[in-house]
């Protein structure tokens, strides 16, 4: 691949592990496409979850899925990575995660085992499974281009510890990390134009 | 709140825990950095403060415990919170018996950890705030107001601070005007109780009934119209200052009231028969014979003993006359910036008036006659045209025996247009003088209506 045709291949590449809705991904790429503004692929996992599970917490561990979605040959260097999983994810220090990512760097992995009514024994709803995860996934990829949690309220990029948190943001981001965004993506475009001209 | 300008630091062994912390709280826009041991600890330490250490219990070398109690021996004021396994959650208080403000146990809830942080901002937030504080009511304990530098004066200062540092209750004296409500404040304000309030209790101005229920508060119900619990204004100054202003004024009644509370050190609110404990420090003022009422069964000898253990006495502002040009220059400096008039100074010939002046009403009256010639003032220079003393007719004045010929002299001119209403032929006639004789004395003496 030339550097030439690196400018039209930055995207967002979404690798379900073990994931069990086909739809749900689908519709997942469709709003991060629109709220991105980027392409959005859906490429095959080849993480080996065996790896990343903990027999005594019985969870995975995230940030061992992280190491091999980085490395995984299907997604291209430059683009951004979200594996998706359902099942319940950990870091150490942490009892739980929902998701986690690299801050300012490529990869990011949510989980909807938390985020799901039957997880609280309330009624299945899964439209509202689908909204919690796009903002999740939303949140984690902000993470990945160099935004902190955001303390405006609503804002994609507030800090969630609960469900309801989740639900409490409106999926979108604030100004500021908008435009915090906006001129992190166009770097994207301008440092590949000037390694070219170099 | 914000948290960009909150700092971490994680002491942990363990270095999945410290990257975990670490890319937790930096994706939350905290300042954050981390240490492996208490040695490494110690060098973050000396690079800058930090608000908030979060600290691991089981380390080698120093355990977090010690780590603890010498991050805390240094500044109390770090908030630390300890991290624990459930098994070491006994150690984990003995550390918070230490000083530390919480533990989070191991694995860490995101949401417990959350909730914690934001209660450790908010520890903080309060400490900073509360040091403000502190610092404010620092510098409010020089005494700005007490302005001057003559001796009488330092006298009276140096005493004020000597009996400031003390418990001692103090009884303030001198003529009305002189400033004892200013002593009181500066007494307060030196002395360790400054951290609390002082309450000023202006005893003259109150009928028995209202001074009652202003000292002591009432319950909701107590009596018609009180329809609220009411804290009185002794409870209010629990652990502070009360100040007793025209102390000689209160009823008989009071006087017994007020004396059981000082040797009870409790009271009552009225309508309710349950002692409430009270520590306060007790100032009192009076411009009365208090001697005198005593001799004369008015005021109570118990509680005058009781209130007069240091006396303090304030000089009227004719014994300092030094302290004249100072204290008008206060003045005229505050009200030509409130009344945002450019009056640079005061001519010679108006300060000599001044300083020449009985000042029968002491620093109250110059200070009344500076604002009222700062009002009619239209020049950069205030003149003796300017001063008006309208505050000085003194009928009751009784001559002094320190008073001079030209002040006896003055002060009779003036009680004889004051009752002659200002009619120059008629004063004349009283003082025996010729009308053109008593309008060159009144320029000399800048007598004016």
């Amino acid at each position: 691949m030339t550097s030439a045709d690196s400018l039209i291949t930055v995207s967002i590449c979404i690798v379900p592990i073990e994931f069990p809705d086909n739809s749900v991904i689908r519709l997942l790429a469709q709003e991060l496409a629109a709220v991105f503004k980027r392409r959005v692929e859906i490429h095959r996992s080849s993480v080996d979850v065996t790896l990343a599970f903990d027999p005594f917490r019985q969870q995975y561990y995230s940030s061992a899925l992280l190491k091999q979605l980085i490395d995984n040959p299907a997604c291209q260097s430059n683009c951004k990575v979200l594996g998706v999983v359902n099942f319940d994810l950990f870091i150490p220090i942490f009892s739980y995660v929902f998701g986690e990512a690299q801050l300012e760097g490529r990869g990011a992995v949510v989980s909807n085992y938390r985020l799901s009514n039957q997880f609280f024994g309330a009624k299945p709803d899964p439209h509202l499974l689908l909204q919690r995860l796009v903002k999740e996934a939303v949140h984690e990829l902000g993470h990945t281009y160099g935004l902190a949690h955001c303390q405006y309220p609503g804002c994609v990029m507030t800090f969630s510890t609960s469900v309801e948190d989740i639900d409490d943001k409106n999926g979108r981001f604030c100004q500021s990390c908008a435009d915090f965004l906006h001129r992190k993506k166009s770097a994207e475009f301008i440092e590949p134009i000037r390694a070219i001209a170099k | 709140m914000g948290t960009k300008d909150v700092s971490i630091l994680i002491v942990d062994d363990e270095f999945s825990v410290r990257d975990s912390l670490y890319q937790w709280f930096k994706a939350d826009g905290f300042i954050v950095d981390t240490a492996e041991d208490a040695t490494a600890a110690f060098e973050k330490f000396k690079k800058r403060t930090w608000d908030i250490v979060l600290l691991d219990i089981k380390m080698p070398g120093m355990d977090g415990i010690e780590l603890n109690r010498q991050i805390l021996s240094v500044n109390k004021n770090i908030v630390v919170i300890i991290i624990t396994a459930f098994a070491s959650v006994e150690t984990a208080v003995e550390a918070i018996k230490d000083g530390a403000f919480d533990y989070v146990p191991k694995p860490l809830d995101p949401e417990h950890l959350s909730v914690t942080i934001r209660n450790a901002i908010e520890k903080r937030e309060l400490s900073r705030e509360n040091l403000q504080l502190r610092q404010r009511i620092e510098e409010l304990t020089t005494p700005n107001d007490i302005i001057g530098t003559s001796a009488p004066l330092k006298k009276v200062l140096n005493l004020v601070a000597s009996v400031a540092k003390t418990d001692s209750t103090v009884m303030i004296r001198g003529e009305s005007g002189v400033g004892k409500e200013l002593i009181a404040f500066a007494i307060h304000t030196n002395s360790p109780r400054r951290y609390a309030p002082i309450i000023s209790i202006n005893c003259g101005g109150m009928s028995e009934t209202l001074l009652e229920s202003e000292l002591f508060g009432h319950e909701k119900g107590a009596f018609t119209g009180a329809g609220r619990l009411r804290i009185g204004k002794l409870e209010r100054a629990n652990k502070g200052t009360v100040f007793f202003d025209e102390i000689g004024n209160i009823s008989h009644k009071m006087q017994v009231d007020l004396l059981r509370v000082l040797e009870t050190k409790q009271l009552c609110r009225l309508g309710s028969n349950t002692p409430i404990n009270v520590d306060f420090r007790v100032i009192s003022a009076t411009n009365k014979d208090l001697e005198k009422a005593v001799r004369e069964g008015q005021f109570r000898e118990d509680l005058y003993y009781r209130l007069n253990v240091v006396t303090i006495e304030v000089p009227p502002l004719r014994e300092r006359r030094d302290d004249i040009p100072l204290l008008a220059n206060h003045f005229l400096g505050q009200f030509s910036t409130s009344m945002a008039k450019p009056i640079r100074k005061i001519s010679d010939d108006a300060m000599n008036v001044l300083v020449n002046h009985p000042w029968p009403g002491n620093v109250r009256e110059l200070r009344n006659v500076i604002e009222r010639a700062v009002v009619v003032c239209e020049n950069e220079v205030l003149r003796s045209r300017d001063l008006s003393f309208p505050f000085t007719i003194e009928e009751d004045r009784p001559d002094r025996f320190e008073d001079s010929l030209e002040e006896v002299e003055r002060q009779q001119i003036v009680r004889v247009l004051h009752k002659t209403n200002w009619q120059i032929s008629r004063a004349a006639e009283i003082l025996k003088i010729d009308r053109t004789t008593l309008y060159n004395k009144m320029k000399k003496y800048d007598i004016s209506r």
